[in-house]
Order: C-alpha cells, then sequence, then structure tokens
C-alpha cells in the first residue's frame, strides 16, 4: 500500500492500523499449495465439519494472484522448490507463510537425499503447526494465532 | 512451440485437479491433446531407502505415508510381508479386525475420491457429503489408534491392542446409515446429464491394454476384468466372507466411477458381516522372539523389560530370503518385496506402487480427447502422489 | 498348471538360460541368464499354457560387496492359473544392461525408467530411457549402498 508514505508515523496511523489489519486478518485467501499427507488434514479442516469458512477463508484461490496466504502443507522436495519459490513469489504483498506439518517445518521424519529440512530455510515462515498430520483443530489454532499476529502488524512495515 | 502447430502446455505440479503434485506436459492441437507426458518426482522422499537404515518394526509408520489417504491398507500389505518372511501365523481376531479396518479404510479411500474426483469435474456438492462420512469413519480410527490418518496400528503378529469399547456399536451403527448416504451421492450423479456428458466414453481402455499396462484396481475392473486379489488370491481371512466384485464394461471413466461406488456398498457388507461373525481370543501371536511382552508384565518384571528394551532398540533378525506379499488396496495390488539379509533391518523394501503402473496408462487414455478430458481421467484413475514417488 | 510344471517346461524350453530355481515360503524364483531375458519373457506371456499376462513389478537390488553386485527382479503373475513367479538376471557392477521387456509387457515403461533411476541399470530396447523421480540433472543413482542417505 503506497498510502503509508504519504502519512508518516503520527496518530492517525494508529487507528488506521488496526482498521486495516483487521480487514487483512479476517479474510485471508489460501492458495491452495496441499503437497502431501497435510494437504488432507487441510482439506477436511476446510469442509463442513472443522468449516473454515468462519474465519473468511473458504476460497482456495488456484491462482496465487488472488490470495495471500501460503499454506506449505506437506513435504517439500528439492525438485518441488523452485516451484514453491516461484509461487510464493508471484503472490501479491501483502502475503504470509503458515508451515504445516513436521516435514513443512524441520523435514519430518524424512532426512534423505531428496528433502528440503524444512521450508523456512528459503521462505519467512510466520506460523509452524506441529504434527503428523496436525488435526484439522490445530491448523485453525495456527490460523488463530496468524490472526493474532496480524493484528498487531504496524502499518509502515508491511 | 511445438512441431505441426502444436502447443505445448504445463499443467502443474501447483495445480488444483491433479490431487497433489503432479505435472502433466500437454502437447496441444487447439483443444485436442495430441500427447501428454506426466512428470512425476515432486514428492520423491526416499522412503525407500530410509526404511533401509530402520528394523522391521520401526518401518510400519514409514508405511503409513505411502498412500495417505489408506493408511492401513499400507500397513497390512507390509505387515503381511514381514509375516510370510517370518511365517508367523496371526490368530483369528486379528484376521477379523484387519479385514474391518481395510474395508472401512476402502471406503473412506473411495468417499475422497468421490469428492474430489466430482469437485474437479464441476459437482461441488458431493465433496461435503463425502466428508461428512469419511469424518465419522475417521472418528473410529480415532477411537482405535489415536490417529485419523496415520494409524501404524497393525503389528508384526497381529495388532497393537484389541478393539475399543463402544466401536462396534459405532460400527453398527454407520452399518446402517450408509446406504441411504451411498444414494445419496448417486441421486447427484448417476443419471446426471452434465455428469454423463462428461464422463461416458472418456479415457476408454480395452482389457487386454489395461492388464499390459499393469493396471489393477478399479480401474481394470471397469473394463471387464474381473480380477481383484480378495477373490483371487484371498489374504487375512477374506475367504470367509460374501460379497460381489463389481466391473464395468466400458473402461471409460463412468465405468470407474460405477465401480468404485458399487465397491463402497460391498465394503459396507463386508464390514456388516465381519461385526456379526468376530470371533474372540487374542490379538497378536504369541512368539518371544518377535512380539513385544504386555506392557503391565513390562512394568512389574525385570525380564520382560530387558525383553521389550532388546526388542525397541536392536529389532528382531528375520531369516535370509525374499517374500513379496500384496494386498488389493483401495488403489489397485499394493506389494511388498522384502529381500532380509538376515540381519534387523531390510536389505532391500521395495513397494509395488499401483498408482504408479496406474498412471503410467495416462498417455493412452487420453489421446486425441479434450483438456477437460485430462481432467477426468486423472481422477478417475485415482492416484496418490505419495504412492507413486515413495 | 503350478508352478513345478511351470518350472519344468521353462527348462525344457530354455535349458541353457535357467541357472537356479528356488523355493522360499512356497515362492518360486528363477535364477536366469541375463541375455537370454526377453526370449524367456515372451515364452511366457505367449504361450497360452503359461499366460503370464500381468508383469506385476520389476526392481533392482544392490548386493554390494558381493559379485554380481547388481540384480534385476521381475514379478510375474497370470490371471488364468494364478500363478505368481518371480525372475532375477544378475548384472556386474560395471556398466550393467539388461534387455528390456517394454515389447511384452508396456507395464516395463516406467518401471525400468525408475530402475535405472535408482541405480543406474540401463535398458537397452526401451524406447525413452531417462530419470522419472528426480531431477534430469541429477548426479548418482540414490538406491546404491553406496550412496549416503543423507547425500
Amino acid at each position: 500500500m503506497g498510502i503509508e508514505t504519504q502519512l508518516g508515523n503520527n496518530v492517525l496511523t494508529t487507528s488506521l492500523e488496526k482498521l486495516v489489519n483487521w480487514a487483512r486478518r479476517s479474510s485471508l485467501w489460501p492458495a491452495g499449495f496441499g503437497l502431501a499427507c497435510c494437504a488432507l488434514e487441510m482439506i477436511v479442516a476446510a469442509a463442513a465439519r472443522y468449516d473454515m469458512a468462519r474465519f473468511g477463508m473458504e476460497v482456495f484461490r488456484a491462482s496465487p494472484r488472488q490470495a495471500d496466504l501460503m499454506i506449505v502443507a506437506g513435504t517439500v522436495t528439492k525438485k518441488m522448490l523452485p516451484a514453491v519459490i516461484r509461487i510464493y513469489e508471484q503472490m501479491p504483498e501483502p502475503k504470509w507463510v503458515i508451515a504445516m506439518g513436521a516435514c513443512a517445518s524441520t523435514g519430518g521424519i524424512f532426512d534423505t537425499y531428496s528433502t528440503v529440512q524444512g521450508i523456512d530455510q528459503y521462505l519467512p515462515v510466520d506460523v509452524y503447526i506441529p504434527g503428523c498430520p496436525p488435526r484439522p483443530e490445530a491448523l485453525l489454532y495456527g490460523i488463530i494465532k496468524l490472526h493474532e499476529k496480524i493484528g498487531k502488524e504496524k502499518l509502515l512495515e508491511r | 512451440m511445438g512441431d505441426n502447430n502444436t502447443m505445448i502446455l504445463n499443467m502443474g505440479p501447483q495445480h488444483p485437479s491433479t490431487h497433489g503434485v503432479l505435472r502433466v506436459i500437454l502437447e496441444l492441437d487447439g483443444e485436442v491433446v495430441v500427447k501428454a507426458t506426466p512428470d512425476i518426482g515432486f514428492l520423491h522422499r526416499g522412503l525407500e531407502k530410509l526404511a533401509e537404515s530402520k528394523t522391521y518394526h520401526q518401518c510400519i509408520p514409514l508405511t503409513d505415508r505411502l498412500d495417505y489417504v489408506a493408511g492401513m491398507s499400507n500397513n497390512l500389505a507390509y505387515v503381511l510381508a514381514v509375516e510370510k518372511l517370518l511365517g508367523l501365523e496371526v490368530p483369528p481376531r486379528a484376521q477379523a479386525i484387519r479385514v474391518l479396518l481395510s474395508e472401512l479404510q476402502r471406503i473412506s479411500s473411495h468417499l475422497l475420491w468421490l469428492g474430489t474426483h466430482a469437485h474437479d469435474i464441476g459437482a461441488m456438492t458431493p465433496l461435503f457429503y463425502a466428508l461428512r462420512e469419511r469424518d465419522e469413519i475417521l472418528f473410529m480410527f480415532e477411537m482405535i489408534c489415536g490417529s485419523r490418518l496415520t494409524p501404524s496400528y497393525f503389528r508384526v503378529g497381529g495388532l497393537a491392542q484389541d478393539l475399543p469399547e463402544g466401536l462396534e456399536e459405532k460400527g453398527r451403527e454407520f452399518t446402517r446409515t450408509f446406504n441411504a448416504h451411498a444414494d445419496e451421492y448417486e441421486t447427484l450423479l448417476t443419471k446426471n446429464k452434465i455428469w454423463l456428458k462428461r464422463t461416458q466414453g472418456v479415457g476408454t481402455i480395452s482389457a487386454e491394454e489395461a492388464v499390459n499396462w499393469g493396471l489393477t484396481g478399479p480401474n481394470l475392473r471397469a473394463s471387464n476384468m474381473p480380477w481383484d486379489l480378495r477373490k483371487a488370491m484371498p489374504y487375512s481371512g477374506y475367504e470367509n466372507y460374501e460379497f460381489i466384485v463389481p466391473t464395468g464394461k466400458n473402461g471409460d471413466v463412468y465405468d470407474r466411477y460405477m465401480v468404485r461406488m458399487m465397491e463402497m456398498r460391498q465394503s459396507n457388507e463386508i464390514v456388516r458381516q465381519v461385526l456379526d461373525k468376530m470371533p474372540g481370543g487374542p490379538v497378536i501371536a504369541q512368539d518371544p522372539k518377535v512380539i513385544y511382552p504386555p506392557k503391565d508384565r513390562v512394568q512389574e518384571n525385570i525380564e520382560s523389560l530387558i525383553h521389550h528394551f532388546h526388542l525397541a532398540s536392536a529389532g528382531f533378525p528375520a531369516p535370509a530370503g525374499e517374500v513379496y506379499a500384496s494386498i488389493e488396496s483401495p488403489k489397485g495390488e499394493l506389494g511388498f518385496y522384502l529381500v532380509s539379509d538376515g540381519t534387523n533391518k531390510p536389505w532391500r523394501f521395495r513397494v509395488r506402487p499401483p498408482s504408479f503402473i496406474n498412471l503410467s496408462a495416462l498417455a493412452v487414455m487420453v489421446q486425441g480427447r479434450l483438456i477437460s478430458d485430462v481432467v477426468a481421467v486423472i481422477g478417475s484413475i485415482d492416484i496418490v502422489l505419495a504412492e507413486i514417488d515413495r | 498348471m503350478d508352478l513345478i510344471t511351470v518350472v519344468d517346461r521353462v527348462k525344457q524350453k530354455f535349458p541353457e538360460s535357467v541357472l537356479g530355481v528356488s523355493t522360499f515360503r512356497e515362492e518360486t524364483t528363477l535364477e536366469i541368464r541375463s541375455e537370454d531375458l526377453l526370449p524367456l519373457c515372451r515364452f511366457l506371456h505367449d504361450d497360452p499354457e503359461m499366460a503370464f499376462d500381468f508383469l506385476i513389478d520389476l526392481c533392482g537390488v544392490d548386493n554390494l560387496p558381493r559379485e554380481p553386485r547388481f540384480q534385476v527382479v521381475y514379478h510375474l503373475c497370470s490371471t488364468k492359473t494364478r500363478l505368481r513367479l518371480r525372475l532375477k538376471g544378475s548384472l556386474p557392477g560395471k556398466n550393467p544392461k539388461i534387455a528390456s521387456v517394454f515389447p511384452v509387457w508396456k507395464a516395463a515403461d516406467w518401471l525400468e525408467r525408475e530402475a535405472f533411476d535408482m541405480y543406474g541399470v540401463t535398458f537397452p530396447g526401451h524406447p525413452d530411457l531417462r530419470r522419472i523421480l528426480l531431477t534430469p540433472d541429477w548426479q548418482g543413482y540414490p538406491l546404491r549402498k553406496d550412496y549416503p542417505l543423507r547425500g
């Protein structure tokens, strides 16, 4: 947003911050990035029982250009890594990354020649959700933590 | 640009309809597919090599993560292979529970397939209905072993522990209501004109070609080839239950859909029979060299503690030799080929992946069809990338 | 038709090719000479009494430090006789190659590509032998015993 460069740091921006952060966190649109087993728990979290729509997130955008959250759900391998980074770069600012599951956070049980040991080696991760796979409630808890984190963001930093 | 005015289009690896990280390179003449080349390996995690450094027990959680939609089936195929290698007999109650859980897992896998396949073709409602039933089954799995997706419940020689109280009641309630739910899905799709137009005549493969390409599972049976390992080479007590093996006629996407719908109903029938005929008795074999001692003895008795420690840290040595054991998993024939050199770790741990071999026939099935048919065919083959790439 | 008859017929038709027969846990394995693989497979597939129409699996095994180092293992199945058979061809450690069975069973297409990718065994006669699971520029063959787990 270009507005912060015009305003400078004053009392007007704090209330504006609250409004903007509320708007951003209430309708985070995830880019569908299910790679492996964690993707199934992500799909279930979006379905009827663990409804993600109550957080404004039921639309999984197919195109990264329309998304602002990337939930890396599953193992990232060295062959897949260039695609992950490219999708991340295609997302417009502001954007956030959740590393869902043990494999995305640290490589999980796959300490082998072809697995990237955690996506945080290549992308800035905002929230890590441990589990193999984490329950859908765990994913929702991670998303709520991300909402809290967005709520504290300063307008001039994004 | 390709030759002869064809266009090369890249589909994936990040794509909403590829059911995971699959990349298909399409050579198109307008909208007609001239050549489709799948590019796989985006989820290759080195599982076969990792298993060579683990003891036989430690490999069981690795197998969960193969076909992650049907964790129990992978566990079953692996423990059957190890039991064959050791020459170990499994008690009848454990075999019956294994059949019960495999069939529930089959229903769960087909439900997810139905939801995602219909969603790809454009019918979004069945996804939410199917996931509702699937959650019932996952709740039962959670009651049994604590985990929804990655059970690791079967052990070499039987099961980790007996079924909990209340499971039988829940299972019976599920079988009572499932047929009505299956009717719901069929009402939405089976005679729907749009569904028929998108699926009939699409992705056809004949029986001889299917066998030659190595297709197994519902893909093969839809081409009018009645080959089901549960009937042809029964394992784990399947010969005690009565069920039909449905087949299709033309081998197109619609037939694969009908075969899986009927299989779900038959699995429901098997679950009901298993619950009615469930034998009593122990749930694990009595072989102290392989089986852990019961937990209460471990906490009271020093010999049992040492025994437990030894098995947990060093595992058990298997006789030198090689075996191949396979089951009819929801995707097809899932087999494990184990080569043992006499130590406690497998020398070679080979997974015979049904989805890998099923997907290799994709190029044949979509030749000359439109791009939208590619999506329908990929969905109908029912692939899981973790099994393809291992 | 049973496995003993199958083995006898194979030994009759290809007396030089069968190097050994073993049975373990009711499974029969035929050790064959790698040069004779393709005619033997054609026989097993085309003969109406053998009728091994399914190539279930094809994989490599690395037996370092023993020589011959590599083995390629074929699992066959017949939907007509409901029998399973295993064939093994042994290959030297240096430049291992064995004829492709793609002309007999198309299922060998991706299976042989995977054996090439993981072990470096080449299959002359395969229409398109290139890496399938790893990137095309990957160095080394991961499932070999001298390749480290962590790469």
